[in-house]
């Protein structure tokens, strides 16, 4: 069933209990990633982008359903399974970018590959500080760095252990429209070059055109899935 | 890395950690300042008393080598000097004159140099009349006296005639005849400072002593037996005070951190959100807590031990005579132990409680 796919999810289901109600985030996703591949997620809020991340990047469990990311089950996983498969399965991308703030820039990317164990030296990802063009801002705390600039510190410290996926929730949603751009063809070029795997939720039709295609979601499913440009 | 994380964790909130390090520290300062006055008060007494130069001390019937006074009558000298080896014993009056800590001692000046070597003048002269009295350096100091300042002890009226140096049987010697008459003593000592012709023969003297009926109710020690005396242990309550102190420098430094930690795990939510996304597992955030709590814990124990030298200074400087103080090196390793004890403790349920954050609520934190 794996063929070529990095994500395959079947019959997703998600229910969160909030006080004495259900309430259902994802009803029964079918979605399939190629590996390489680009992807944009769009829907209305409320329709479950970021529960399907979620549980793609192993932060929770499905309630039902398979999920299948770099050929792990990670609906049978414990959660301390879940936790050692984020270190280098995963990378994270947020709206709120989520650097650590005491840290600088060098060492919010370090602390990743220290969580992951990753000692291997990696000349490689000077390439990528260099597509990032974050070299010079490094030894910053992000408080001193504009918006876009944490962004790409994230987006670098989210592949610096060369996840099999990056994960990115609106990861221009804080931006202005010139440092979108930036961080979206910053994404594109790592997907481009490094063939990165790449699934980005967005709001912005216009951010939705850098994938390869789109996929719709309404109502905790997937309702319409169509080639990008 | 992480080391570095725990460091810009701390460096971040200076108010806060500066102000936990201060709490850990103040009982470090207690237990060291404590454990520094039981030891010097202990070895100052054992050195006074092992200055006067004598190798057996007799002591009053019912007495205790805790008790300062006492009497016993002053014929037992001559009866002393009678036996076998004995050189000389000198007799001497000894009463408190401010807590147990500070007494005066009338003496015979003549014999208690001829046992002693006699004290060192700093300043002024040894007595010229009955009404004067030999402080020493630290009384001096600590109640501003000079020669010929005039001094009020045992509801009587002194002149200070000279002062010399500290270190030998009280902080204050005075005639013993005036001393006896003072304190209703005519004719009575409180202690016997017996000096052999050889100090081997003390062991022998001492056993000789003890099964003789005539001295069996005298409690008899030799200069080593009484020094030896001295320890922590033969103080009643004070080992079970220094072990109270102990526990109350657990229980702060426990509180200190579950609160600061704690708190410190509210703001940080978000981060510890950010690390668990990572893959940071919840040993690794358990760590961190604990590692910035220990960091505190040997911050604290280092300041503590900087303000014991405080208080070590102020002792000296107010209170020489009443009090002593030393600075005890080995109680360090010790107080670090207590510190990191409660610290340890103390971050554990903040930091278990961050390690059991969810991660995606953490990291929905505002
Ligand atoms: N932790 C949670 N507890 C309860 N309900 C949640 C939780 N997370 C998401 N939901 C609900 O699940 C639904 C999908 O949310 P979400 O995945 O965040 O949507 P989107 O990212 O598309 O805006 C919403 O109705 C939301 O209220
Ligand atoms: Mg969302």
């Amino acid at each position: 069933m794996n063929n070529g796919h990095v994500i395959q999810t079947r019959d997703l289901r998600k229910i969160y209990r909030v006080g004495k109600l259900n309430v259902a985030a994802l009803r029964g996703v079918d979605l399939a990633v190629q590996a390489g591949e680009f992807l944009a997620i769009v829907g209305p809020s409320g329709s479950g982008k970021s529960t399907l991340f979620h549980i793609i990047g192993g932060l929770t469990p499905p309630t039902s359903g398979q999920v299948l990311v770099a050929g792990q089950d990670l609906a049978a996983m414990s959660e301390a399974e879940r936790t050692r498969m984020r270190k280098r399965t995963v990378g994270f991308v947020f709206q709120k970018f989520n650097l650590l703030p005491n840290l600088t820039a060098r060492d919010n990317i370090a602390i990743a590959r220290h969580i992951a164990d990753n000692r291997k030296p990696d000349p490689a990802f000077d390439d990528i500080l260099r597509i990032l063009g974050i070299q010079e801002r490094l030894d910053h705390k992000p408080n001193a760095l504009s918006g876009g600039e944490q962004q790409r510190i994230a987006i670098a410290r989210a592949v610096v252990n060369h996840p099999a996926i990056l994960l990115a929730d609106e990861p221009t949603g804080n931006l202005d429209t010139v440092n979108s751009k930036t961080v979206l063809d910053m994404l594109k070029d790592l997907n481009g070059r490094l063939g990165q795997t790449i699934l980005m939720i967005t709001h912005n039709p216009e951010a939705a055109t850098y994938g390869h295609r789109t996929v719709q979601m309404r109502d905790g499913k997937i309702v319409d899935a169509e080639p990008g440009t | 890395m992480t080391g570095k994380l725990v460091l810009e964790n701390l460096k971040n909130r200076p108010m806060r950690t500066l102000l936990s390090v201060l709490l850990i520290g103040v009982p470090v300062t207690l237990i060291l300042t404590l454990v520094g006055l039981s030891h010097g008060m202990l070895e100052d007494a054992q050195h006074r008393a092992r200055a006067v130069g004598a190798d057996i001390f007799v002591r009053p019937p019912g007495s205790s080598f805790l008790t300062a006074s006492g009497a016993m009558p002053d014929g037992i000298l001559g009866a002393l000097e009678k036996l076998p080896h004995v050189k000389l014993a000198v007799g001497v009056v000894n009463q408190p004159v401010q807590g147990v800590t500070l007494g005066i001692a009338g003496i015979d000046l003549k014999q208690f140099d001829i046992i002693s070597g006699g004290f060192r003048l700093l300043a002024g002269t040894t007595f010229q009349g009955p009404d004067d009295v030999m402080i020493d350096e630290f009384y001096a100091s600590e109640k501003g006296l000079k020669p010929g300042g005039r001094v009020s002890l045992l509801n009587h009226d002194w002149r200070v005639c000279g002062i010399f140096e500290g270190g030998k049987l009280a902080h204050i010697v005075a005639p013993i005849s005036r001393v006896q008459q003072l304190t209703g003593n005519v004719g009575k000592i409180s202690q016997a400072y017996v000096k052999l012709d050889n100090p081997a023969n003390t062991a022998s003297m001492v056993q000789h002593l003890k099964s003789d009926p005539m001295w069996s109710n005298y409690p008899v020690y030799s200069v080593q037996e009484f020094t030896a005396l001295y320890s922590i242990n033969n103080i009643p309550g004070l080992r079970q005070f220094v072990g109270v102190v102990i526990g109350i420098g657990v229980v702060i430094g426990f509180a200190v951190v579950c609160l600061s930690m704690y708190m410190a795990v509210l703001q940080r939510t978000r981060e510890i959100g950010i690390l668990k996304a990572l893959g940071a597992s919840n040993g690794f955030i358990l760590r961190v807590i604990v590692a910035e709590a220990l960091l505190m814990g040997v911050g604290g124990t280092v300041l503590g031990i900087i303000m014991s030298y405080g208080a070590w200074w102020l002792i000296r400087t107010l209170v020489p005579a009443s009090i002593q103080m030393v600075i005890v090196h080995s109680w360090w390793p010790i107080a670090l132990g207590i510190t990191l004890a409660g610290t340890g403790f103390g971050a554990l349920y903040p930091g278990i409680s961050a390690a059991r954050h969810d991660v995606i609520e953490a990291l929905a934190y505002e």
